[in-house]
C-alpha cells in the first residue's frame, strides 16, 4: 500500500515537474476566423522560427467564437473577418475587456461557377436575385437553359455575413439554398456541379472553379487595393486593450512588410 | 485492513464512478435546457417547432425549425428503409446461414464498417457518390437526401445488424432443435421460429440504429445539402437539424437569441432522441422472452 503510495506521489510530481517545463516559454493563444486561419498559421511558423522561445497555439472556430473567447479571457488575439457587433462590444464591456481591432489583410469575395459554366459576367443585381431565388435559370442571365442551384455559406458565417451586405444589401437567401459550412467545402462542390454558384474568399481560389466578374471588373489583388471591386472587405485581429509584450511583437510582425508578404502569399490582398 | 472494508471501500469507489457519470450526463442536460428555453421568450413554443423560415441572423429574425426537423425525420426514416433489411437479413445470414468460416470473415468485416469515422463517410459521399447520382439521374445536385439516406444507412448498418445478430444468438439451441423435430424447414424454422423469438432484440436494433442516423452531424453536414426548406423530391437538398447547428454554432454570437434558439434546436433532438430510446427499452422489456433466452 505504502509503496503504491509512493509511486502515485512520484508519478504526480514528474507531471507537474513536466507541466512546468512546458510552461517556460511564452504563450500567445489565436481564435476565431476560419479565413484568417491560412494567415495567422503562416505567420505563427514564421514568427515561432525566429523566436524559438514563444510558443503559438493556433485554433479556427469563426469571427463569434473567437471575439467569445476573447472576452472571457480564453484568447490573447482573437482573429475576425468582421468587425466587432455592438452586443459583442457590451458584453465585453460588462466584463471589463476592452476589444481593439487590428487590421491585417484585405478579402475580397469571389463568385464561383463550374469551369464548363459559359457565364463569364454577372452584375450585383442579378447576384442578388439569383441568391433571393428570383432567377431560377442560367439562361435569364446569358447561360445554359439549365436550373440555378444557389450553394451559400451558413448564416452566421463572416464570408456570408459580408455577401449579405454587399451583394444581397439585407434580402433573404432562398430557402432552397444549400449551404456549407467552409470555403474549402464551396470549392468543393461547385467544382463537381455544372449547375451551381457560389462565393469564396480569394485566398481559397484554385483552378478547379471559374471565377465570374463582378459589374465587369475582375477580383484579384489590385481590384481589390483599388477599391475598384465591391465585394471586399478587411480582416481584423483583436487584443483585449492595446496589446503589450510579445503580443504587440507578433501583430507588428503580421502588418510588417515581411506579414504583409505571408497576407499576398495566402491568396489575401495586403494592405499595402 | 479486514476483508469486509476492503469490499466496503471497493463498493464505494465503484458507487463514486457511477455517481459521477451520471451527474456529468444530468449537469450536460441541465446546460442545454438552460441555454436553449430563453429563446422561448422571443418565440413562442408552436412558431418555433412549427414555423417554416429559418432566417436567425436577420433582423427582424425568424426562428421556425419545421424544415430541419422535416429534414431529420426524412434523412432517417429513408436511411432505415435502407439500413433494416441491410442489417437484419445480414444478421440472420451470419447468425444462421453461413458457414463458420464465413462468418469469421464476415463478423469483423461489418464491424469494421463501424469504425471508419463519420467524416471519412461524409467526404465519399461528396466526392465520390455526389457527383455519381448527379450524373447518373441529371440531377442538379447530387447532395440530397438520396445521396444522405445512402450513408446514413452504411453507418447504421453495423450497429442494427451487431445487436440484431446478438440476439438471434441467444435464441436458445431448443427452439431451433424442436421446429426440425417437427419437420419444419430452415426457412420455416428462421421465419417462424428464431426471428419470432428474437424480436425485441431486433427491435432494438433497429432503433438503435435509427437514433445514430438521427444524430449524426458530419454526415448531414456534409452531404444532405443543406437547404433549409421543406423538400418536395427525394433529389432535393434538407438541411437536418445537427447540421444547422454544427454549421451555426460556431458564429452565433455567445447568448444571442441565435445561440439560444440553436440550443433549443439541441432539446428538440435530444427529445427525438430520448423518445428512440424509450421505445428500444419499452420494446426490449416489455417483449423480453422468459426461459432460457433473455437478452
Amino acid at each position: 500500500m505504502f509503496r503504491m503510495m509512493r509511486v502515485l506521489i512520484l508519478s504526480l510530481m514528474c507531471l507537474m515537474l513536466g507541466w512546468g517545463a512546458a510552461y517556460t516559454g511564452e504563450t500567445i493563444v489565436i481564435k476565431g476566423s476560419t479565413t484568417v486561419l491560412p494567415v495567422a498559421q503562416a505567420a505563427a511558423e514564421t514568427y515561432m522560427e525566429s523566436h524559438p522561445g514563444v510558443n503559438i497555439s493556433l485554433s479556427g472556430g469563426g469571427s463569434g467564437n473567437g471575439i467569445k473567447a476573447l472576452i472571457d479571457g480564453s484568447t490573447d488575439i482573437a482573429n475576425a473577418s468582421r468587425f466587432i457587433k455592438g452586443k459583442e462590444i457590451k458584453l465585453a464591456m460588462e466584463k471589463g475587456v476592452y476589444p481593439v481591432p487590428h487590421r491585417v489583410a484585405i478579402d475580397a469575395i469571389v463568385p464561383i461557377i463550374h469551369p464548363g459554366n459559359p457565364v463569364n459576367d454577372l452584375t450585383i443585381e442579378q447576384m442578388s436575385l439569383i441568391y433571393q431565388g428570383k432567377i431560377k435559370n442560367w439562361k435569364e442571365v446569358g447561360g445554359k437553359d439549365k436550373r440555378i442551384v444557389v450553394v451559400s455559406r451558413d448564416t452566421s458565417s463572416g464570408t456570408y455575413e459580408v455577401w449579405e451586405k454587399k451583394v444581397l444589401h439585407k434580402a433573404r437567401v432562398t430557402p432552397r439554398a444549400q449551404l456549407q459550412a467552409s470555403n474549402g467545402a464551396i470549392v468543393q462542390v461547385i467544382s463537381k456541379n455544372s449547375y451551381a454558384i457560389g462565393y469564396i474568399g480569394l485566398g481559397y481560389l484554385n483552378r478547379s472553379v471559374k471565377t465570374i466578374k463582378v459589374n465587369g471588373i475582375e477580383a484579384s489583388v489590385q481590384t481589390a487595393l483599388s477599391g475598384t471591386y465591391p465585394i471586399a472587405r478587411p480582416l481584423f485581429m483583436f487584443t483585449d486593450g492595446w496589446p503589450k509584450g510579445t503580443v504587440s511583437d507578433f501583430i507588428n510582425f503580421v502588418v510588417s512588410p515581411k506579414g504583409q508578404k505571408i497576407v499576398k502569399k495566402e491568396g489575401f490582398v495586403p494592405l499595402y | 485492513m479486514s476483508r469486509k472494508f476492503k469490499e466496503i471501500i471497493i463498493k464505494n469507489v465503484f458507487f463514486f464512478f457511477a455517481l459521477v457519470s451520471i451527474f456529468i450526463l444530468g449537469l450536460i442536460v441541465v446546460f442545454l435546457f438552460r441555454e436553449g428555453l430563453p429563446i422561448f421568450k422571443v418565440v413562442s413554443v408552436k412558431d418555433f417547432i412549427f414555423g417554416n423560415e429559418w432566417y436567425p441572423t436577420y433582423d427582424p429574425p425568424d426562428f421556425g425549425i419545421w424544415p430541419l426537423i422535416v429534414g431529420s425525420i426524412i434523412v432517417t426514416l429513408f436511411s432505415s428503409l435502407i439500413a433494416v433489411p441491410l442489417g437484419v437479413l445480414s444478421a440472420i445470414y451470419i447468425s444462421e446461414i453461413a458457414h463458420p468460416l464465413m462468418k469469421e470473415i464476415l463478423k469483423p468485416a461489418i464491424e469494421l464498417l463501424a469504425g471508419i469515422p463519420s467524416v471519412v463517410l461524409g467526404f465519399f459521399g461528396m466526392v465520390v457518390l455526389a457527383p455519381w447520382l448527379q450524373e447518373t439521374f441529371d440531377l442538379p445536385t447530387g447532395l440530397n437526401i438520396v445521396n444522405v439516406s445512402i450513408i446514413l444507412a452504411i453507418m447504421a448498418v453495423p450497429t442494427i445488424s451487431s445487436i440484431s445478430e446478438d440476439a438471434l444468438y441467444s435464441v436458445p439451441r431448443e427452439f431451433k432443435e424442436a421446429s426440425y423435430a417437427l419437420g419444419a424447414t430452415r426457412f420455416e424454422t428462421i421465419a417462424k421460429v428464431i426471428v419470432p423469438a428474437a424480436l425485441s432484440g431486433i427491435s432494438t436494433a433497429v432503433i438503435l440504429g435509427m437514433a445514430r442516423a438521427i444524430g449524426e452531424t458530419m454526415v448531414v453536414l456534409m452531404v444532405a445539402g443543406g437547404a433549409a426548406a421543406i423538400p418536395e423530391s427525394i433529389f432535393d437538398s434538407v438541411r437536418p437539424m445537427p447540421a444547422s447547428i454544427a454549421a451555426e454554432m460556431g458564429e452565433a454570437p455567445f447568448r444571442s437569441d441565435h445561440y439560444h434558439a440553436l440550443f433549443a434546436t439541441g432539446i428538440v433532438l435530444f427529445f427525438m432522441t430520448l423518445f428512440f430510446n424509450l421505445i428500444a427499452d419499452y420494446i426490449s422489456t416489455k417483449f423480453k422472452e422468459v426461459g432460457s433466452a433473455t437478452l
